[in-house]
């Protein structure tokens, strides 16, 4: 093996890294806000992906029919919808239900672990049980080589791009906005957050909104790199909670630490080891990590 | 049609004989259809019903077990689909020995104890004349020791990983090596493959599948060598770091068994990463019509795979099939390998019974070994006294509209061996 194919290796195994990085991160986000800001344990999350993986799956096949010539631009509206309609979906099951169920934690698991249930019926029912495809825009399509030998995915490129936005985006909002000021004051403390005259209500139909819109985002994107499938989500949310718990509940920061660390050790462990000892390597220092230190990564700076 | 076989060759009892007899003299009266009714009257329910099973003198009741809910419905729908197709025709040809067939379907629900639980209810409860059911080998696992404590007769449908055989079943897809060795030899042929990466999802049917696989390639076969062997978790989406290692190993040959939603990942990363069809010799197991929905064409494109039927199988037989099936569930639907395999089910079990002359699960059993069908869509099959049924192999290429096009075919029916000696 020459230097070159070593050297176009090593970069392609790195991106593999990035690549699986920001998948993490896109899936873990919406959680983190959901579950580190609100304390709420929301088992649907999986679920509000796939509503956005859905989405994109009728943006491609109503473009597909009626206007076949936007093949190549309808995606980024897609996205933008996918986000309205896990965010207007969110809205709803935060007024239906979760609402009712602020003091009492574990049932808010139960409760959405049921909505989760229930959601995959519907997926089903309107959609089939088969798995389904999009018809991606070509130019998301196949890989970029710079040189001989090397080939970034496309659409790896893509999510990473799009995490980035949206990680910026939701960072910028949280500390730069009203309803991120509120939504830190309503986490730090409740009843003085009230008293201030904060709407905390408001502020948590909101964030569990923007959390699921998130969600809605993340399934859209893992579109371009997996299947959408009435179960789908499920594949999702074991890794969602990893993701967050690792990091710390209610640190952003710590959120994205966790999803680089357990990226970069599951992709290099997997190069060097099969693909299941990869993962059980992952989670034994996962495990091994939160005995040491069960606050996660990054220990939120709020008094209980 | 079975009853002009000759019964003679396969060791019967007397009584079993008399039965068989019965069959043939009624074998004109069944090429009509109309001569139906009176036919029952040739076979009085005391006689073709000694079992105390759910057979009355107009109709047989017989069992349905798929997941028609949970993670395996994507792949359990063709199944129950093609089943009721089938009895739906026999029903329309006057039935089975002057009855109509009944079904009761029952949910198994993605989930095995589900599945146990079911099975007992139709075999003890309902006391169904057989079952067509089970998808994954872990569901006919957690069924079989029903069936054999109740006796019931199960039809399944699923190419599987082989190294079982039971009086109670009769599996009507491949078992692993007619699957997995006539590829791999075409493969060496056609492709001139000396070096070939394995890669599966972590469960027992790539497992095996790939075992068998390796001994072929490395000893018994002498293909060449295996360069990789990968297992990935059930629903791993990313498989970025597997697809530099197949880079840095550079087989001639990648031979895959992914399933479920890992499976669309898998085809789609690949692309990503610049290993295409015209770039790259792939050859699966497990990609049929119904996963090429979720793969997409466009990212399964020039590779191919390996079963015994595809959808797109010139052949009036099939033509008839297409035809049926896609009047019945809509111009849109799909029919993969498995499909097929569930349509030989209630085909098999008529010719059965009706060589039997009896309902009875024991007669029907005793009379299974060397049942013909010359009307099955994949062509002409032979149930092995093995309980397995003779098989013709074929290789198709995957196109970019999603359709496959068969570029090979075995000669000759491959003889099933869910035993397979030097291959442990």
């Amino acid at each position: 093996m020459s230097f070159d194919e070593i050297y176009n290796i090593a970069l392609m195994q790195g991106f593999a890294g990035l690549s699986l990085f920001s998948v993490l991160l896109l899936m873990g986000l919406g959680l983190a806000i959901i579950f580190g800001q609100m304390g709420v344990i929301n088992m649907a999350h999986g679920e509000f992906m796939t509503i956005g993986a859905y989405t994109i799956y009728l943006f491609s096949s109503l473009t597909e029919t009626h206007a076949p010539g936007l093949m190549q631009l309808y995606f980024p509206f897609a996205i933008l919808a996918a986000f309205a309609i896990a965010f207007i979906f969110g809205w709803l099951v935060e007024w239906a239900l979760i609402r009712h169920l602020y003091k009492r934690p574990l049932d808010t698991l139960l409760a959405t672990w049921g909505l989760s249930l229930g959601m995959q019926q519907v997926f089903r029912s309107t959609f089939g049980p088969k798995e389904v495809s999009p018809t991606l825009p070509d130019w998301l399509m196949g890989s970029w080589s710079p040189s001989e030998g090397l080939d970034i995915p496309i659409n790896g490129l893509f999510v990473l791009v799009l995490t980035l936005l949206v990680t910026g985006g939701v960072l910028l909002a949280l500390y730069k906005s009203r309803w991120g000021l509120r939504v830190r004051a309503t986490v730090a403390n409740r009843p003085m957050a009230n008293a201030t005259g904060i709407n905390t209500r408001r502020t948590d139909r909101l964030t569990y909104a923007i959390g699921c819109g998130i969600a809605g985002v993340a399934g859209a994107a893992f579109t371009t790199i997996g299947s959408t499938g009435p179960t789908s989500g499920s594949l999702y949310i074991v890794d969602a909670f990893l993701v967050v718990t690792f990091g710390g509940a209610g640190s952003l920061l710590g959120t994205v630490a966790s999803a680089f660390g357990i990226a970069q050790t599951q992709s290099i462990a997997e190069f060097f080891l099969t693909g299941s000892m990869a993962k059980v390597l992952t989670l034994l220092l996962i495990v091994t990590i939160l005995m040491i230190r069960p606050q996660g990564l990054v220990a939120s700076k709020i008094r209980r | 049609m079975a009853e002009k076989k000759d019964p003679i060759q396969t060791p019967l009892t007397d009584e079993q004989r008399r039965k068989v007899l019965m069959g043939m003299a009624a074998a004109p009266a069944l090429m009509v259809p109309g001569l139906a009714l009176a036919q029952a009257g040739q076979f009085p329910t005391a006689k073709v019903n000694t079992t105390k099973l759910a057979v009355t003198d107009t109709e047989v009741i017989v069992g349905q077990l798929h997941s028609a809910t949970g993670t395996m419905a994507i792949s359990e729908t063709g199944s129950i689909q093609a089943e009721q197709l089938a009895i739906d025709q026999i029903n329309a040809m006057g039935g089975i020995l002057g009855r109509k067939i009944k079904v009761i379907k029952e949910d198994g629900a993605s989930d095995w104890p589900t599945f146990a639980e079911k099975s007992k209810k139709l075999l003890v409860n309902d006391r169904v004349a057989c079952v067509f059911g089970c998808w994954t080998s872990a569901s006919r696992k957690a069924v079989l020791p029903v069936f054999e404590k109740e006796n019931g007769l199960l039809y399944y449908p699923t190419f599987y990983e082989g190294l079982e055989q039971s009086k109670n079943v009769i599996y009507t897809g491949q078992e692993a090596t007619q699957q997995i060795i006539w590829g791999l030899d075409w493969a060496s042929k056609e492709k001139k493959a000396k070096t070939y990466f394995l890669v599966g999802s972590d469960y027992i049917w790539p497992r095996t599948s790939m075992k068998i696989a390796r001994k072929h390639i490395e000893s018994v076969g002498k293909l060449g060598s295996v360069v990789g062997e990968e297992y990935y978790p059930l629903g791993n989406t990313n498989f970025n770091s597997l697809i530099n290692k197949i880079k840095v190993a550079k087989p001639d040959c990648i031979f895959a068994a992914v399933v479920g939603g890992s499976n669309v990942a898998f085809y789609k990363q690949l692309k990503a990463a610049g290993i295409t069809g015209v770039k790259q010799f792939l050859l699966t197991l497990s990609v049929t019509e119904d996963e090429m929905l979720g793969v997409g064409g466009e990212n399964f494109a020039g590779f191919y795979s390996s079963m015994k039927y595809f959808q797109s199988l010139d052949n009036a037989n099939n033509k008839g099939f297409v035809e049926a099936f896609k009047k019945a569930y809509g111009p849109k639907s799909v029919i993969g390998d498995v499909t097929q395999a569930g349509y030989l089910g209630p085909w098999l079990w008529k010719a059965a019974v009706e060589k039997a002359g009896s309902f009875d699960v024991d007669k029907v059993v005793a009379a299974s070994p060397g049942i013909e069908l010359k009307t099955a869509p994949e062509g002409y099959v032979k149930l092995h006294e093995n309980h397995h049924l003779w098989s013709k192999a074929r290789i198709a290429q995957g196109q970019p509209d999603g359709t496959f096009k068969v570029v090979a075919e075995s000669p000759e029916l491959i003889e099933p061996n869910p035993f397979p000696k030097g291959y442990q």
